[in-house]
Formats: structure tokens, C-alpha cells, sequence
């Protein structure tokens, strides 16, 4: 970007706010922080870290798809992530990378749905900017209607995450002993792959398909290496989150370095500290 | 007994040390040929190890073991090694006959031959002696356990194995199965005089073929007959806990109560 | 049918996809017997950055992908486990590699962005279509040479895979194997980056490897079958994207991916 900072806050904050697509990337920016902090907590808890990044992948040809109907890439990008989460939740066990025929078969769907992006993105002919805009993430291209769908989708699945929170921690821990107590612990995986599915496809706009793990799954990992209390864990998770979100969003602004670039090395940054401590 | 005096397996003076801790020390111990062995101990005191050592996969740190008269070598085709808590996944698409194949001639570089008749014919051979002919060409991850531990003792004999070191064979098969591996495993030491070491946590099904026990506790080896190892106070004294030796109407002896984790009364 | 190889682009990529394919077969067949599959696709995020930071560097593009990916190989080796997908500690360090490949991205087409843009779309999605004839020879002379080794390993390293305690007991060197099948993986996965590009290499590593376990448990006949598979896959899609106008890669993923279904399908009947 042309602007340079001054190193004073305030009117740096305000060189932030000037254009309207920053002001549209940083507030849905901050709405899928605090999603993508909550949600990611419970990611790492119940070890799920490869079903959201697989999700994130299958996301890729929705974008596509909502670019190429002329839809929102957003509502593309919800509709298939929340199918695919349907797809691997009634299944009725977790994707374990750890098996041999599974690995090849989720191995074969990741490759077939960037393939599939591909096709897509080739057949609307725009250009390759909007390739790498969700792969790899974009400061620029989060519209009006993005910024109120995004807003709608956090809203609802952050509601929905507080009434299934305590249940959720329980069969997650210890699900044989939530299912004795009455927890419907199906039934709560099942909303819960679909809450990582809403997380994964507000997310990709601006960290990108292929990154979306730094901002879903590192935040969560870092904070269950620092604290083992819940509700700090969670806290914790969701302010990593939107660090990395205003931070990286901040260094692309104001210097010709990419966000997927900024968000992921500081998620990997933490996490080496959170490991090392 | 067997004719030939020599013996098959002999360590002499020997110590292992796994990390800089001494496992077990100044072992003397010989095993002749065509002997039914059992090697008891605890959790921990390095009865895998022992086995490990006669493979030559862990060099002893002082002392000298033979086997076959020759000093311990790796890869030997007259030693058939079946290592611990070995099962496949139900996902591994490769049939029995050629994991049995693979103990005769995996290590080699490149592809096999096509038409190496000898080979199949061998395989087909210890096939039959283990009798896992009705399946050894379905996937190996589809069989039951009984069944895999067969194709794996196939595989351990197929180079032309005189010694079998088994090492846990018996463990997570139920009874059944359990007596079944056991008397084939004492077929092929009586009808082919292969010496067998069998390590086990359960005696049990193995106690009426046995001609020697060795017991690995505390850093040391010791060996003896069953009759003079399998006592309540030898095996109270090995394991550390109260362990029952009971002797049935028909004059067969039953070990109990050595999983027990009770505590120690002195003595049993 | 015979017009279709008058075309120069046409007679390069059928030469390279060739080898490239047989070699990824090969390859695939002892990853997907190994459970490298998450290794392979990490490998190929970094062939993609290291191929950028090699445009960056100055340094020729392919040397840049063989010679990052191969070291990265030795290094997952040298750390002795295999990436699993679920574990947190390789996605994020596999998420920062492909970031430091969109910083290099964006350092690369500053100035040309028409150029900058390509490449890097080249390296993620493939370019078998326009590969020069030199670099067309090559990648199959690559591919050949590959291939040869992995046959040469083939029967220690299926030991070493299914049977690792007995391996080690009966002689196979471990330790070496396992680090010699990662140097050849990441020169595989460096070639296929070539054809089908850095984010389908599963389309045409894993998936006509698990297709053929599928359809034998023989293993020679498996591998034969998988280095077959790639073969025919990469053919019929070239030959297919010469008609069509969709890309070469999504083609040759499509297919490999709609033979797996298949013959899973018919499995599971």
C-alpha cells in the first residue's frame, strides 16, 4: 500500500480506517477472529484439527462457485463447508489421517476439490488475483454484503457455540461419561462440525483456504499449551485470534506484504513460544 | 532330548545395557538344540531385550553369546524372530503369502523373479506345515488374529529358521486360539527340532510342552526345569507378588493370581 | 487421434507426463502403503515456496524445487515421524511454509505481475502444456531415473513398510531406506509439481496407488498397476484437454480421483 505508518497511533489507526474495503476487511476481520479464537479452542480439544482443515479445502470450489453464480464467495463458501461437514459428521466417526485407506480417500477429495476451484475460477476467466485471493487470502476483497453475511454467520454460531459451550467441553473431554450423564453427544459433534464449517468459510476471506489453519487451529493449540483452565484457554484463544487478524491485516496495509504471510508467521511464531515455555 | 550336544544358544558371562542402564548382568545360560523354552519375567526386565540380543539387533555391552556355535549375527536365516503385539490394520491390501515371502528373501535389492519356483514352492511348503493354506491369499488385514499369528510363524520358519524367538505369541488371541498356536508352535519343535524361545506373561497354555524355563528379573537370568522354576514361592519371588502354583486332578499345573495387583504379604 | 502429437506442446508434455506419471505411481504406491499421504502434501507446499524463492533468488525455477523440496524430505526424516494431518505442530509450520511462498509470490511479480502471476499458478496448478522441449527431456529423463530406483528398492522397502520389526531383524536397513524413499518422494513430488502442479500432487501420487491396492493385494502387481494407472490418467487427460477447454491438471485429477470412486464402489459390492 502507498500509505506509511507513523508509529503514532492514533493517526495510524486512522490511515487504517481511511478506505472503505479496510474498514469492511478489519470489522469482518475482527468478526471471524473472535468465531475462529472460540471455535479453534475446541478444534484442539477434541483433536479435530485435520476435519477443519480439510473442510477449508473443500471450501476452495465454493468460493469458486459463488463467484462464478455471481452470489456472494461467502454463501459459496458456507455451502459447501457446511455440506461437507454434514458429509463427515453423519458419517459417525471423526476423519482419522492416522489410516491408511482414509488418508488416501481424504487425500484424493482435498486434491479433487482444488481441482474442481480450479475449473471454476478457469471457466469465470477472471483473474489469476481472485486465485490467490482464496487461497491464500485478501485485504481487498471483502464487500458490503460479505461484511453483513459474515456478521449474520458469527453472530449466529457464536450464540449457538455459548448455549452448546459447557455440554460441548464435557463430551469432548470425557464422552463416554457426558453420554451416561445425558449429553447428546452425536448430535452435539454433528453442530459443532457444522459451527467449524461457518468458521472456516468466514475465515477464508482473509486468511485464504490454504492458511485458514493458522487462524482456526494455532491460536487454540497455543493457548491449551499455555493455560489448562477452559475459560482462560478459550479467552486466551479467541485474543491470539484476533491478534493475528489486526496484525496481519495492518502489516498488509501498510507494507507490500501479503496477509497469509503476516497471519501465518505470526501463528507460527506464537505457537514455537507457546511450545518452547 | 535332542541328539546334537552342542548347544544352540549360549551366552556366556554376558551384560545388556539399554541407555546407559544395565539390563541384566553376567548371564550364563545354554539352550540346547530342539528345546521348548519359555522365557518369564515381569514387565521391564528385559526379556524383549534378551530376545533382541540373539537377533544381534542390540549388541551386548560385555560377555559373549553364540549362536549355532557362530558369534550373533544379523539377519541370520536360521533364527525366525516374531516380534511383540504385532497386528495389522484391516486397511493393508497385502495378502499373507507375500508377507510370508518377504521373510525369505525381502531384504534382497530389487524385484523378485517372476518364476523362482523354489521359492513359491517353499512358501507353499511352510504354508502347509502351519496350515493357513484355506487363507494365506486373502489381504492379511482381513484375517483374525489366529490366523495372522500363523502366517507370521510361516513367515518366521520360511528362510529355514532352526531357532523360533517368539515373542509374546500368544497374547490378545483368546483361548482357543491360544491352544491351538501353542501345540503348532510344539509340533514344530517336536517333529523339525527347531528350538524355541517363546516369551509369555501367561504360562499357562504352554506349561505342559515345556522342557526348560528361563526367568529375566531383577538384572539376572536364571534358568531351570519347569518342574524346579514353576513353584508358588520361585515365581512369588520372580514377579514380586503372590503367585499360586496348583497342581489339577490329573497332574497338570495351573498358575494364578499373578496379574493380581494386591499387595505383598511377605510371602506366598 | 496421431494430429494430436503433430503439435509440439502436445509431443513435450505427452513425453514428460510419461515419466512424470510412472514415477508418481511408483512413488505412491509405497506412500499410500506407508501412510506418507500427509507427508506427500506437505512436500508439495513446499516444492511451491521453494520454487518461488528460487524465482526470487535468481536460482533456475526446477533447481529451486528439487533441491528445497529434497531437503525438507531428509529434514521430515531426520525428525523421524511421518506427518499425520491431525497433528497441529506440522499444519502450522506447513501453513507458514506456504505463507513465506505468498510473501515470495508478491515478491516476485512486483514489476511484472503478468509473469509473477503465472508462475506461481503454474506451480500450483501445473503446466504441462507449455514445458519447453529441453525441459520436456528432462522431466522424463527425471522420471526414468526415479522409477529405476524405486524398483531397485522395492522389495526391501515393501518389507520395511509392512513389516518393520521383522525387516530389521532379517537385515533391511532401515534407517537408510526410509531416508532413501523420502529423497525419492521429494524428487517425485518436485516432478509432479510439473505436471499437475503443487496443490493436486495427491491427484496423481496417491490416487492411482489406492485405486490399485484396491483392486489387488498382490503387491508387484499392485505397484505395476499404479505406475500403469498414472500413466494412462495423465494420458487420457492431455489428450482430453486437447479437446476440452478445461485445464490439463483438473482433467488428469478428475479422472484418477473418479477411478478411485470406482473402484471402491465396486469394492465395497
Amino acid at each position: 500500500m502507498v500509505d506509511q505508518p507513523s508509529w503514532d497511533l492514533l493517526a495510524d489507526l486512522q490511515l487504517l480506517l481511511e478506505f472503505h474495503f479496510m474498514q469492511n476487511a478489519l470489522l469482518a476481520g475482527t468478526l471471524v477472529a473472535l468465531l475462529a479464537g472460540a471455535t479453534g479452542y475446541f478444534i484442539v480439544l477434541r483433536g479435530q484439527s485435520f476435519a477443519a482443515h480439510t473442510l477449508s479445502q473443500v471450501g476452495f470450489p465454493g468460493a469458486a462457485a459463488g463467484i462464478l453464480l455471481h452470489l456472494s464467495p461467502v454463501l459459496g463458501l458456507i455451502g459447501f463447508c457446511v455440506t461437507a461437514a454434514l458429509g463427515i459428521g453423519l458419517r459417525g466417526r471423526g476423519l482419522d489421517a492416522g489410516w491408511r485407506g482414509e488418508s488416501a480417500a481424504v487425500g484424493g477429495i482435498l486434491a479433487f476439490a482444488l481441482a474442481v476451484g480450479l475449473l471454476f475460477f478457469s471457466l469465470y476467466a477472471g483473474s489469476v488475483e481472485a486465485i490467490y485471493a482464496f487461497l491464500f487470502g485478501s485485504i481487498l476483497g471483502v464487500t458490503d454484503r460479505d461484511v453483513l453475511v459474515t456478521a449474520l454467520t458469527a453472530a449466529l454460531a457464536l450464540l449457538a457455540l455459548a448455549v452448546i459451550g459447557r455440554p460441548l467441553i464435557f463430551a469432548s473431554v470425557d464422552p463416554e461419561a457426558a453420554e451416561a450423564r445425558g449429553v447428546p453427544v452425536r448430535a452435539l459433534a454433528l453442530a459443532f462440525l457444522v459451527l467449524v464449517a461457518l468458521s472456516v468459510a468466514v475465515a477464508v476471506q482473509i486468511v485464504g483456504t490454504l492458511l485458514v489453519f493458522a487462524l482456526l487451529v494455532t491460536p487454540g493449540a497455543a493457548a491449551q499449551r499455555l493455560t489448562p483452565r477452559p475459560g482462560l484457554g478459550l479467552g486466551l484463544s479467541t485474543v491470539l485470534s484476533l491478534l493475528f487478524v489486526w496484525s496481519g491485516l495492518s502489516v498488509a496495509y501498510f507494507s507490500p506484504l501479503p496477509v497469509g504471510f503476516a497471519v501465518t508467521t505470526l501463528a507460527f511464531g506464537t505457537y514455537v513460544l507457546a511450545r518452547a515455555r | 532330548m535332542a541328539a546334537d550336544p552342542e548347544p544352540v544358544l549360549s551366552f556366556a558371562a554376558a551384560t545388556a545395557e539399554l541407555g546407559g542402564r544395565t539390563v541384566w548382568r553376567d548371564v550364563d545360560l545354554e539352550i540346547k538344540a530342539g528345546e521348548f523354552v519359555a522365557v518369564l519375567g515381569p514387565n521391564g526386565a528385559g526379556k524383549t531385550t534378551l530376545i533382541k540380543c540373539v537377533l544381534g539387533l542390540i549388541p551386548l555391552a560385555r560377555g559373549r553369546l553364540t549362536v549355532f556355535g557362530r558369534p550373533v549375527q544379523r539377519g541370520s536365516d536360521r533364527v525366525g524372530y516374531l516380534p511383540q503385539r504385532r497386528s495389522f490394520d484391516a486397511d493393508l491390501r497385502i495378502r499373507g503369502v507375500d508377507l510370508v515371502r518377504l521373510g525369505l528373501d525381502g531384504a534382497d535389492w530389487g524385484l523378485p523373479l517372476p518364476f523362482a519356483r523354489a521359492k513359491s514352492a517353499r512358501v507353499a511348503e511352510v504354508i502347509r506345515l502351519v496350515g493357513a493354506e484355506a487363507y494365506a491369499r486373502r489381504p492379511i488385514g482381513e484375517l483374525s488374529g489366529g490366523e495372522q499369528q500363523r502366517l507370521l510363524i510361516a513367515q518366521a520358519l520360511v528362510a529355514g529358521a532352526r531357532m523360533l524367538l517368539l515373542d509374546e505369541p500368544l497374547e490378545s488371541l483368546d483361548l482357543n486360539n491360544q491352544q491351538a498356536i501353542s501345540s503348532l508352535i510344539r509340533r514344530i519343535c517336536r517333529e523339525h527340532q527347531v528350538t524355541v524361545l517363546l516369551v509369555a506373561h501367561d504360562v499357562n497354555p504352554i506349561l505342559p510342552f515345556l522342557d526348560r524355563v528361563v526367568y529375566v528379573a531383577q538384572g539376572q537370568v536364571v534358568s531351570g526345569r519347569p518342574e524346579a522354576v514353576i513353584t508358588t514361592e520361585t515365581l512369588t519371588r520372580l514377579y514380586g507378588a503372590p503367585v499360586e502354583v496348583l497342581r489339577t486332578s490329573d497332574g497338570r499345573l495351573v498358575v494364578v493370581g499373578q496379574q493380581e495387583p494386591v499387595s505383598y504379604h511377605g510371602h506366598g | 487421434m496421431s494430429h494430436i502429437l503433430a503439435y509440439d506442446f502436445m509431443r513435450n508434455a505427452a513425453l514428460a507426463g510419461t515419466g512424470i506419471a510412472l514415477a508418481a505411481g511408483l512413488a505412491g504406491y509405497f506412500v499410500v502403503l506407508r501412510n506418507q499421504v500427509f507427508t506427500s502434501d506437505a512436500l508439495g507446499h513446499v516444492a511451491f515456496t521453494s520454487g518461488l524463492g528460487a524465482l526470487v533468488g535468481g536460482v533456475q525455477l526446477l533447481a529451486g524445487v528439487f533441491g528445497g523440496t529434497i531437503a525438507v524430505a531428509l529434514g521430515m526424516g531426520g525428525l523421524g515421524g511421518r506427518a499425520r494431518g491431525r497433528d497441529v505442530a506440522v499444519g502450522t509450520v506447513f501453513a507458514w511454509v506456504l505463507g513465506c511462498g505468498v510473501l515470495f509470490l508478491s515478491l516476485y511479480s512486483r514489476g511484472r505481475s503478468a509473469a509473477g502471476g503465472t508462475a506461481g499458478v503454474s506451480l500450483l496448478f501445473g503446466s504441462i502444456l507449455g514445458l519447453r522441449p529441453a525441459q520436456a527431456v528432462t522431466a522424463a529423463a527425471a522420471g526414468v531415473v526415479i522409477s529405476a530406483l524405486l524398483l531397485l528398492i522395492a522389495r526391501p522397502l515393501l518389507f520395511l513398510s509392512v513389516d518393520p520389526d521383522v525387516a530389521a531383524a532379517r537385515g533391511v536397513p532401515a534407517t537408510a531406506l526410509s531416508f532413501g524413499f523420502l529423497v525419492l518422494l521429494g524428487a517425485t513430488v518436485a516432478e509432479a509439481v510439473q505436471a499437475v502442479g503443487a496443490l493436486l500432487i495427491l491427484g496423481l501420487l496417491v490416487m492411482p496407488a489406492a485405486t490399485a491396492q484396491r483392486l489387488t493385494a498382490r503387491p508387484y502387481l499392485g505397484l505395476a498397476l499404479s505406475g500403469v494407472l498414472a500413466v494412462l490418467f495423465v494420458w487420457a487427460g492431455l489428450v482430453l484437454a486437447f479437446y476440452l477447454p478445461y485445464p490439463a491438471s483438473f482433467l488428469i485429477t478428475t479422472l484418477a480421483f473418479a477411478t478411485y470412486l470406482v473402484s471402491r464402489w465396486g469394492w465395497l459390492w
